[in-house]
C-alpha cells in the first residue's frame, strides 16, 4: 500500500485519478512562478507548489487540483491560488462530475502575505460559484502539512472532506497559537496533543470530516469514488445554511466546555475515549459507528 | 473613530443599532432603503461563538428581509488563536460564515464590506472579503499575521520582516497596498453618507477584484494566470 502522507502531490494525483488520464495544465515547463520569492532570496518553484489539470475518476469527468506541501508547506501565493482559481472557474465552463482538492497547506503564503490572502478570498469566491452552479467540490486531506489557515475555511466550504488520521485541518496552527498566546495555551510539540485535536479522528467524529480512511492513496481514491457516486448537486439553500446552523450551535452547547477531544469523544457516549487514538481506522470507524456528532 | 460615531458619519437619516460589547446589529437608513449592519469593535479575535452568532444575523435577514443590503462594519484582529477553538472546529465556523454571507449575495442582498478600523486574516477573509465589494478608510488597517508569528512560521528574522514590512507592497500590512490588488474597491473620505449611497448603487457582478489588481499594477499576475488555467486547451 502507498501511503499518501508521504508521496508527492503528483504521485497522488496520479494515484487517485484513473490511470493515464491525467492531463495538466500549465505544467512546470510553462515556468510559471512567483515573481515575489526571489525578492527574498527564497527558492521559487516552476508550478509554485500546485498541480492543477483534469482527468478522470471512475471513467467521469473531473478537474483536480494537489498542493505540494514539500514547497513552501504548500502555502497558497498570488500564483499558486490563481491556479486553483482558475482551475474552479474552468468548472463553470467544462461542467465535470466534481472537482478534487486534494489539499495539503499551511495558508497564507507569509512571504507575500497580502497577495496570498487575497487569493484564499478568490479561491474561496470561485468555490461557491461552482457549488452554487451545480458541480460538487470534494476536498481530500492527508498530506504532512495538513490543512490550515485560509485553506482550512476554504475546505469547509465545500462538499465533503475526507481525511486520514494524519491529514490535520484546523484555522490556526498550533505553532502559530503557542507563538501569539503562549505554550501554556497549545504546546505544539506535545504531538499527541496535536493530533487528537486536529487530527482526522477527531474531525470525523466532530462532522467537520464526512470520511476517514488509511493512509494510502488508494484508500484515498476509493473514497473520492464513493463520494462522486453518491454525489447529489450541492445544497446551498437558505433552508440547508439554517440546517447547518442548528448543528454548529448544537456543537457549542455540546462541547463548548471541553478541555479536551477526550472529554468530546467521552460526551459522545464513545467507550475508553482515550484509547481511539490507538486504532486503526476499520475498528475506529466500528467504535464510533452512530456516535459521531 | 469609535463605532458609535462611525454609525452617525454613516447614517445621518438615522439607525437603530444594539451594541452588545464589542458586538453590534441593526439597521440603517439610506435615502428610501433600510440597510442591515452587522459590525465589531475593539478589534475584537473572531472565535467559534461570535462567528456562529454574526451568521445567524445574516440568516435572520436573509429569512425575513428579503433583498435588504447587508453592511459589514467588522473590526477585528483575526480568527481567536486558541486550543479549544481549534478543538471546536473554528475553521467550520468560518466557513458557515462565509456560506450565509454568499447565499444572500445569491439571494439577491447587496453586501458591502467597510474596513474602518483593523482587518486581519481569517476574521477578515469570513467577512470583508466575502462581500460583494469590501472598502476602506484610508487609516484602517490590514494585515495577515503579527510579526514574531510570522518570523517563526517563515524562518525569516525578524529583523528581516520589519525592514520588508516599511515598503515590500506584497508584504508590508496597509489599506493602500490591498486597493493597489484590488481587494479593497475604493476608500471611502470626506462624506461617509454619500460613499454608502453610491456603493449600493453600483452595479455588482462576478468577483473583479483580479482585474482591479491588474489594472492597478498591484498584483500583476493573477489576473494572467487564472485567465491561462480557465481557458488554455489541453
Amino acid at each position: 500500500m502507498s501511503s499518501y502522507y508521504e508521496a508527492s502531490a503528483r504521485e497522488r494525483l496520479l494515484g487517485l485519478l484513473d490511470e493515464g488520464s491525467f492531463q495538466e495544465i500549465l505544467p512546470p515547463s510553462a515556468r510559471i512562478s512567483s515573481p515575489h520569492l526571489r525578492q527574498l532570496d527564497t527558492p521559487a518553484a516552476f508550478d509554485d507548489g500546485i498541480i492543477v489539470g483534469k482527468g478522470l475518476l471512475d471513467g467521469k469527468p473531473v478537474l483536480a487540483a494537489a498542493q505540494e506541501g514539500g514547497f513552501m508547506g504548500g502555502a497558497v501565493g498570488e500564483v499558486h491560488g490563481a491556479k486553483l482559481t482558475g482551475l474552479l472557474e474552468r468548472a463553470l465552463d467544462e461542467k465535470p462530475a466534481a472537482v478534487l482538492l486534494l489539499v495539503e497547506s499551511g495558508g497564507v503564503r507569509l512571504h507575500e502575505a497580502n497577495a496570498g490572502l487575497i487569493a484564499v478570498s478568490e479561491i474561496m469566491r470561485a468555490i461557491l460559484a461552482v457549488r452554487a452552479a451545480g458541480i460538487p467540490v470534494f476536498v481530500l486531506d492527508g498530506g504532512q502539512f495538513g490543512c490550515f489557515g485560509g485553506m482550512g475555511i476554504a475546505s469547509r466550504l465545500c462538499d465533503a472532506v475526507v481525511m486520514s488520521e494524519e491529514g490535520r485541518l484546523g484555522l490556526s496552527g498550533p505553532e502559530v497559537i503557542e507563538t501569539t498566546m503562549g505554550v501554556e495555551e497549545f504546546d505544539s510539540r506535545d504531538r499527541a496533543l496535536v493530533w487528537r485535536t486536529l487530527g482526522g479522528k477527531h474531525r470525523y467524529l466532530l462532522g467537520e470530516a464526512a470520511g476517514i480512511v488509511p493512509d494510502a492513496i488508494a484508500a484515498f481514491r476509493d473514497a473520492a469514488i464513493g463520494l462522486l457516486r453518491q454525489a447529489q448537486a450541492p445544497d446551498l439553500s437558505l433552508a440547508a445554511m439554517q440546517a447547518e446552523h442548528r448543528r454548529l450551535a448544537n456543537r457549542l452547547e455540546r462541547f463548548g466546555q471541553c478541555r479536551d477531544a477526550i472529554d468530546i469523544w467521552r460526551s459522545l457516549g464513545i467507550e475508553e475515549p482515550a484509547g481511539l487514538p490507538l486504532l486503526e481506522i476499520p475498528e475506529f470507524v466500528a467504535r464510533t459507528q452512530d456516535r459521531r456528532a | 473613530m469609535d463605532a458609535n460615531h462611525l454609525i452617525n458619519t454613516l447614517f445621518p437619516q438615522g439607525a437603530e443599532i444594539d451594541f452588545d460589547g464589542e458586538f453590534f446589529t441593526g439597521t440603517g437608513q439610506v435615502g428610501d432603503k433600510i440597510v442591515a449592519v452587522l459590525g465589531t469593535q475593539g478589534g475584537v479575535y473572531i472565535g467559534v461563538e461570535l462567528a456562529h452568532r454574526m451568521a445567524g444575523i445574516v440568516l435572520d435577514t436573509v429569512r425575513n428581509h428579503p433583498g435588504r443590503p447587508i453592511l459589514l462594519l467588522v473590526d477585528t484582529k483575526g480568527q481567536r488563536p486558541s486550543r479549544r477553538d481549534e478543538l471546536l472546529g473554528i475553521n467550520g465556523y468560518m466557513a458557515h460564515l462565509a456560506k450565509c454571507l454568499d447565499l444572500a449575495r445569491r439571494q439577491g442582498h447587496r453586501t458591502i464590506g467597510l474596513v474602518w478600523s483593523q482587518a486581519v486574516s481569517g476574521g477578515f477573509l469570513a467577512s470583508s472579503l466575502l462581500a460583494d465589494e469590501c472598502y476602506a478608510l484610508p487609516d484602517a488597517e490590514v494585515r495577515v499575521m503579527n510579526l514574531p508569528a510570522m518570523s517563526r512560521v517563515t524562518k525569516i528574522p525578524l529583523e528581516r520582516l520589519e525592514a520588508l514590512s516599511l515598503d515590500n507592497p506584497v508584504f508590508a500590512p496597509g489599506v493602500e497596498n490591498y486597493r493597489r490588488m484590488g481587494a479593497i474597491r475604493d476608500f471611502w473620505q470626506g462624506d461617509l453618507a454619500a460613499c454608502l449611497a453610491t456603493a449600493l448603487d453600483s452595479p455588482t457582478g462576478p468577483d473583479r477584484r483580479r482585474a482591479h489588481g491588474l489594472e492597478r499594477e498591484g498584483r500583476l499576475m493573477a489576473y494572467k494566470v487564472a485567465e491561462r488555467v480557465r481557458h488554455d486547451p489541453v
